[in-house]
C-alpha cells in the first residue's frame, strides 16, 4: 500500500443531503489506496482567493480506489460556519483542494474478537469502513449510533448491513432508545463480551466511553475532534494532553499522532488545559 | 533552479500569463553570504522542522527551511484554544511549544541536513543567558545555514517586557546570541512590528552584530467569542498573521530598507503568491518567508517561487536581486512630459 498524504485538486462528483448532513463525493485519485479507517482529509475552502485560509478536517466516510471516474473519497458533514457552508454550496465538477489521507487510523485487533463501534452524530462516518475491515478479520461487529435527534443520525440503514447488531439512541427519543449512546453501552459491552470499543464523536462522549471501557476492562480507540489549522502537523494548534508509553504526559498533535488515540492514554478531563506535570509545563508562576 | 512546469495551484497570476517569452530567470540568491536556490523559505513556527512538509514539496529545492523557534528546555506551550481564524488570517497563541534544544539538535537538525535542506535555526530565549546558551549550542552544530533570533519573547529579568520592543534589550539579546555563533554563519534578527520606531530597533540590532533582519513577526490581536462573550484564545491575545498583515509587513520592509539600504532583509507577512513575494522584493527584501499560507497550501514555498519566476520574467528581470528595492527609485515620468 502506498503511504503518505497527497495534495490534489479534487472534483465534486456528488453532493447529497442526508438528514441534517451533506454527503460529498470527490474524485480524488490515489487517496483511497492509502486510506485506512479513521483517517481524515483536510480541505481548502473558499476557492483561490479565499479569505478563510485554514484547512477543514473531515473523517473519510468511504474511499474507492477505482471506478468510472477514477478514485473517489467521500465525507459526511454538518454545516457549522463559513467553511462548511461553502462546501455545501459546491456543484458537480467544482474543484476542491484536498489533502489526504491524514492521521493515525484505528488500530485493528490481531485476534477475531467481538468489537463495539460507537458513533455520535456524523461520528459514525468512519465506522463503516472500520466495520468492513473488522469483519474481514473475523471479528463480530456491534454498532451504537447516537444523536440528539433522528435527523442527526447518519447511516442507520447501512449499519444493519455492517454490523451483527445495531442500537440507535436519540436524546429526544424521536427514534430508537431514548437517551445517549453511553447509556446503552455497559449492557452491550457485557452482552457481547467485547474486547475493543471504537468511538468517534464529541469529546464528552469519547471521555465517557473511555471511562466505561476502563471499568469493563475493554480496550478503547477514540477518534478525537480538536480544532485544526493545517491538519498536517506544522502549526501546533490541535494538541491535547496524552500519556505516552513512558508514562510522561505530553501535549501531542491530534492531526499526526491522532486523531485516533487509545482512550486510556488521553487525559480527557484536562483537555483544554496544560495539566501539572506535563512535559515542559510552566513552573509555578507561569511561562516566561 | 529552473522550473518548467506550472504548479496546480497558480493563484492570482493572471497578468503574468504569456511571460514564458521573457528572459530566463535564475532564482538563486545570496542572502548575507549564503547561497539559496530560491528566495522563498518557510517561516518559523509554520513548518515545524520541515519533515511534515516533505510529502508536499522538496525541502532541498526551496530557499531554506526556517525551523520553529526552539527554547533551551522542552515547552508544553499554552492551553487550547490556541488559534482563531480571522479575515484573511489568523490569531495564534501557541506559546513556543517545542522539544528543547537537545532534542532539536539530536533529531530535527540532522534530518534537515541529511535531506539537503538549508536549515535556518530559529532560537528564542526568556533571558540573556538563555540566548547566549542557545547561540553557543546552535553555533557549534554543523550544518546550520543561518540562525534567526526571535526576540518577540518576554524577558523574565525585565518585568516580562518583550525584548523586541526596546532597542537596548533587543540589542542585548542579539549580541548575547551572536557571541557563540561563528562569524561565517549569518544571524538574522527577527523584529516585531509592534513598536513605535522600527528603524531605531533595526539599527541597534545591526550594531549588536546581526547580519540581516527578518521582518516581521506577528502583530498582537484579540478576538472575542460571541456566545461565551469572552476572549476566544486561552492565552487571551494572539499574534495576527496571514495576508491580512501583508501591507503592514511591506511597510516595515520599505521603512527599514529606506533607512539602511545595505542591510539584507527577509520579508515575511502574508505572502501567498509569487506576486506577493515580488512586492516584498520591490520594497527592499532580498528573500521572503511563507508562514500562514503554508497551512492553506503546504506546497506554497515551492509554488510561490515558481510564480515569482514568472512575475520576474514578465517584467524583463533576470534575477530576484534585480528587483530588490526597485520601488524606492523615483517614479518614471509620465510619457510626453518635459521640463
Ligand atoms: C479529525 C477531524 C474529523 C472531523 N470530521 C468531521 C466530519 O466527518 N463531519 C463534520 O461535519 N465535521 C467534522 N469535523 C469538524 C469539522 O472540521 C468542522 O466542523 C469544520 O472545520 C468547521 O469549519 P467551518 O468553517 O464551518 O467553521 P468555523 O468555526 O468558521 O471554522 C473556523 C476554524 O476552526 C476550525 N474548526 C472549527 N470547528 C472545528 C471542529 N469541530 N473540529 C476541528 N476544527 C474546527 C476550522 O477548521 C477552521 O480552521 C472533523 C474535525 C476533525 C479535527
Ligand atoms: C502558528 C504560528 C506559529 C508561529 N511561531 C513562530 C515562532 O515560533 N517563531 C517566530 O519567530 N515566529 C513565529 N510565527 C510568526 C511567523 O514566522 C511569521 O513571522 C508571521 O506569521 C507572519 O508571516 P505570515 O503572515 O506569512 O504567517 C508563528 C506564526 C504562526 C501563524
Ligand atoms: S492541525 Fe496543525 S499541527 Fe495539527
Amino acid at each position: 500500500m502506498s503511504t503518505g498524504p497527497l495534495q490534489l485538486r479534487g472534483r465534486v462528483l456528488k453532493l447529497d443531503r442526508v438528514g441534517d448532513y451533506q454527503h460529498l463525493t470527490l474524485v480524488a485519485p490515489g487517496v483511497a489506496e492509502r486510506t485506512r479507517p479513521g483517517a481524515f482529509v483536510a480541505l481548502a475552502v473558499g476557492g483561490d482567493h479565499s479569505a478563510t485560509l485554514l484547512r477543514r478536517a473531515f473523517s473519510i466516510y468511504r474511499a474507492k480506489a477505482s471506478g468510472v471516474y477514477g478514485g473517489t473519497v467521500e465525507i459526511v458533514f454538518a454545516v457549522h460556519g463559513p467553511g462548511t457552508a461553502w462546501l455545501a454550496d459546491r456543484r458537480p465538477h467544482d474543484e476542491i483542494d484536498v489533502i489526504g489521507p491524514l492521521g493515525r487510523p484505528f488500530a485493528l485487533p490481531k485476534e477475531p474478537v467481538p468489537c463495539v463501534l460507537v458513533g455520535g452524530g456524523y461520528g459514525s462516518a468512519p465506522l463503516f469502513g472500520l466495520a468492513d475491515r473488522l469483519r474481514e478479520r473475523g471479528c463480530s461487529v456491534h454498532m451504537v449510533l447516537g444523536a440528539a435527534s433522528e435527523s442527526r443520525l447518519f447511516g442507520t440503514v447501512q449499519a444493519k448491513r455492517s454490523a451483527q447488531s445495531v442500537v440507535v439512541t436519540t436524546e429526544d427519543g424521536s427514534v430508537g432508545t431514548p437517551g445517549r449512546a453511553t447509556d446503552v453501552l455497559p449492557d452491550l459491552l457485557a452482552r457481547t463480551n467485547a474486547a475493543v470499543v471504537y468511538a468517534c464523536g464529541p469529546m464528552g462522549m469519547l471521555s465517557a466511553i473511555a471511562a466505561l471501557a476502563e471499568q469493563h476492562g475493554v480496550w478503547s480507540q477514540c477518534a478525537v475532534e480538536e480544532q485544526m489549522a493545517c491538519g498536517v502537523g506544522v502549526c501546533m494548534t490541535c494538541v491535547l494532553p496524552v500519556r505516552g508509553d513512558d508514562g510522561v504526559v505530553r501535549m501531542v498533535r491530534s492531526c499526526v499522532e491522532g486523531p485516533v488515540f487509545r482512550g486510556d492514554r488521553v487525559l480527557w478531563a484536562d483537555a483544554g488545559t496544560i495539566p501539572a506535570g506535563t512535559l515542559g509545563a510552566p513552573r509555578v508562576g507561569g511561562h516566561a | 533552479m529552473t522550473v518548467t512546469s506550472q504548479p496546480a495551484a497558480v493563484v492570482d497570476s493572471s497578468s503574468d500569463v504569456g511571460a514564458a517569452s521573457g528572459p530566463v530567470v535564475d532564482l538563486a540568491i545570496e542572502l548575507a553570504g549564503v547561497r539559496l536556490p530560491t528566495p522563498v523559505m518557510t517561516a518559523s513556527g509554520c513548518a515545524a522542522a520541515g519533515r511534515e512538509l516533505a510529502p508536499f514539496l522538496d525541502v532541498a529545492a526551496i530557499g531554506a527551511v526556517v525551523t520553529k523557534s526552539v527554547r533551551l528546555d522542552p515547552r508544553s506551550g499554552r492551553a487550547t484554544p490556541r488559534m482563531v481564524e480571522t479575515p484573511s488570517g489568523m490569531l495564534n497563541s501557541i506559546g513556543l511549544q517545542g522539544p528543547g534544544i537537545d532534542a532539536f539538535l539530536a533529531t530535527d537538525l540532522p534530518w534537515l541536513v541529511s535531506h539537503g535542506a538549508r536549515a535556518v535555526v530559529s532560537i528564542a530565549g526568556g533571558s540573556l543567558g538563555e540566548y547566549a546558551e542557545l547561540g553557543r549550542r546552535v553555533g557549534s552544530s554543523p550544518g546550520v545555514a543561518a540562525v534567526e533570533v526571535n526576540i518577540s519573547c518576554p524577558n523574565v529579568e525585565n518585568r516580562g517586557l518583550v525584548f523586541a520592543c526596546d532597542p537596548f534589550q533587543a540589542a542585548r539579546a542579539v549580541s548575547a546570541a551572536r557571541r557563540g555563533i561563528p562569524r561565517d554563519v549569518p544571524v538574522l534578527a527577527k523584529l516585531s512590528p509592534d513598536v513605535t520606531d522600527l528603524v531605531s530597533i533595526a539599527d541597534s540590532v545591526m550594531e549588536a552584530g546581526a547580519t540581516g533582519l527578518t521582518l516581521i513577526n506577528t502583530t498582537l490581536g484579540l478576538a472575542i467569542d460571541h456566545d461565551t462573550m469572552r476572549p476566544v484564545l486561552a492565552g487571551t491575545t494572539g499574534g495576527l498573521s496571514g495576508p491580512a498583515i501583508r501591507p503592514l509587513a511591506v511597510r516595515c520592509v520599505w521603512q527599514v530598507h529606506q533607512a539602511m539600504p545595505d542591510v539584507p532583509i527577509v520579508g515575511v507577512g502574508g505572502v501567498r503568491t509569487g506576486r506577493d513575494a515580488f512586492e516584498f522584493l520591490l520594497a527592499g527584501a532580498t528573500a521572503v518567508q511563507v508562514g500562514t499560507v503554508v497551512f492553506h497550501d503546504p506546497s506554497a514555498p515551492h509554488r510561490v517561487a515558481n510564480e515569482l519566476q514568472v512575475a520576474l520574467a514578465a517584467r524583463g528581470l533576470r534575477s530576484p536581486a534585480e528587483a530588490v528595492g526597485l520601488a524606492h527609485q523615483p517614479r518614471p515620468r509620465p510619457e510626453g512630459t518635459d521640463d
